[in-house]
């Protein structure tokens, strides 16, 4: 039986030093999906998020225990290379960061190009491909050579994410990606990632519930380092089973 | 709340004292800026009314002339302090960048300590124990005096100041975009060279500027190692002239003719080095 899961978490811990994070979280999240992790300040879902593509290597004392599989290989395996698992799977972070000295098409192909593939044709196509996706490309499709910090906050936090679908990765981690944005650039962003279900899967971390609830079919609530529940989003906002989760989606805390 | 005629009296002391007081300081600003311009105007003043006499064409074109002769020029000193600062910045920039680079991103590796340790000492030493240092590494195993060896010289000199602004250039560039690289999918290797350096590039180019400024006037360090040519020389395994060294014998030398071409040199010399600073300024301010 094929596996409906593109990624399983399995009692993953993540440490900074002696301070444990996260404790014993189990998930699993479908293909083609949008995942929402929610939370209050704090409570390890981005740490758990950030583990999932291995960015925790380069922080000096933080150690990940427990198994991540992608589409069934173990991401934190003996022979596993790190930038391999980066070019399956990509992140979008929360302060938009493109690449300042680059152009818009340099920073969307930049992948790519830094990777070796010099194919102008395939470069353009690609370019053009992710711009759609992540709804850029009618703004920038005359001044593609235009230096990448010229755009808007909300049309670079765009830019980033087509820089991160060019390469094709397997999950999108999104972490807090409308934080930073005004409430325009945030909505045109929540209508891209419906469509964009159909190329990748999405997990999201947003500290707003209403985005939570708005886009996307599963959440996870976190707390203190413990998943304390999760389901379908319907079920998590109107029926949760747990005391705790009723008490931040309704608002008593966080 | 109205204010009585007693407070209007007070606030309008206070006004006239802060006044008076704003004005004392500009005055003595402005004195302080006066008083820091006298020993520039004073050198250049010199510089120029001894030296600009012995500038013209033939200054730039002509080697030195035996005494008596009429004319001659510091061509040969010109070209070779050219050569001597084009030699030394390919060390300076490769190894100081490289420098620069270990230090600011690989800062956990063991060697990093000693990477540092050696910058400050390099910095600290003494422009003529550097060319002694050249002297014995180069010199002594070529037996000629060569522009290699004062280039060497000179180049060890710019080091520690380039992998010192290297340094803090590189740190300047945000964590969150070589976090982007990597979360692409980039090897480390491939972040430094493609995203942060381009990013810190305006930077690096200043720090090496800077170098350059400072050791194109040094002469210790050429005395014995480039050590001098009365010729025009491009060849750089030969010995070379340079307007530092030139300046020194012929200052020291009995002739007016002399004294005039050495105040040329100088001049040019410190021409050279404010079009480097001037340089240097505008590359950082195109940044939008």
């Amino acid at each position: 039986m094929t596996n409906p899961f593109i990624l399983n978490a399995q009692d993953v811990s993540i440490y900074y030093g002696q301070k444990r994070a996260v404790n014993g979280v189990n998930l699993n999240v479908a293909k083609g999906t949008v995942s929402a992790l929610i939370g209050p300040s704090g409570c390890g879902k981005t740490t758990f998020l950030r583990a999932i593509n291995r960015m925790h290597d380069l922080t000096p004392g933080a150690r990940v225990e427990g198994k991540i599989l992608l589409d069934g290989s173990d991401l934190y395996g003996a022979d596993v290379d790190a930038v391999a698992v980066r070019r399956r799977i990509g992140m979008v972070f929360q302060k938009p960061n493109p690449f300042p000295t680059m152009s818009i098409f340099d920073n969307v192909v930049s992948g790519l190009k830094l990777a070796g593939i010099r194919d102008q044709t395939v470069l353009k196509g690609i370019a053009e491909q992710s711009l759609h996706q992540a709804a850029l490309w009618d703004e920038v499709k005359d001044r593609l050579n235009a230096p990448a910090m010229g755009l808007s906050g909300g049309q670079q936090q765009r830019l980033c994410i087509a820089r991160a679908l060019a390469v094709e990765p397997e999950i999108l981690l999104m972490d807090e990606p409308t934080s930073a944005l005004d409430p325009q650039s945030t909505a045109r962003i929540e209508d891209l990632l419906s469509d964009l279900k159909k190329v990748t899967t999405i997990m999201i971390v947003t500290h707003n519930m209403h985005q939570a609830a708005r886009v996307s079919d599963t959440t996870s609530f976190f707390l203190n380092g413990d998943l304390i529940e999760h389901g379908l989003t319907d079920q998590i906002f109107t029926s949760p089973r747990d005391e705790r989760t009723e008490a931040y989606v309704t608002g008593r805390f966080g | 709340m109205t204010i009585t005629q007693q407070q209007q009296a007070v606030i309008s002391r206070r006004r006239s004292r802060r006044k008076t007081s704003n004005a004392v300081a500009s005055v003595l600003i402005g004195l302080c800026v006066v008083v820091i311009m006298i020993p520039l105007i004073a050198i250049l003043w010199y510089l120029i009314s001894n030296g600009v006499s012995a500038l013209s064409v033939e200054f730039f074109t002509r080697d030195p002339v035996p005494v008596g002769e009429a004319g001659g020029g510091l061509r040969n000193a010109i070209v070779g302090t050219l050569m001597l600062l084009a030699i030394a910045s390919v060390i300076g920039i490769i190894i100081g960048v490289a420098g620069g680079v270990m230090l600011a991103e690989y800062p956990r590796n063991r060697l990093v300590p000693t990477v540092r340790l050696v910058s400050d000492v390099l910095s600290g030493v003494p422009a003529i124990v550097m060319g002694l240092v050249a002297y014995g590494l180069v010199v002594v195993t070529t037996k000629h005096f060569s522009a290699f060896a004062g280039g060497i010289a000179l180049g060890l000199l710019m080091i520690p100041i380039v992998v010192r602004t290297s340094e803090e250039v590189l740190k300047l560039v945000p964590v969150s975009v070589r976090e982007a690289g990597l979360a692409l999918g980039l090897p480390q290797w491939r972040v430094i060279l493609s995203i942060v350096l381009p990013s810190a590039a305006s930077g690096i180019v200043t720090g090496v500027m800077l170098a350059v400024a400072r050791v194109a006037g040094e002469a210790s360090p050429l005395l014995f190692t480039a050590f001098g040519n009365p010729r025009l020389s491009l060849n750089p395994a030969q010995p070379v002239s340079a307007l530092p060294l030139s300046i020194f014998n012929y200052v020291v030398s009995p002739y007016e003719a002399w004294h005039r071409l050495a105040n040329a040199g100088a001049l040019v010399l410190v021409i050279l080095i404010f079009i480097t600073t001037l340089l240097t300024r505008l590359a950082t301010r195109r940044r939008h």
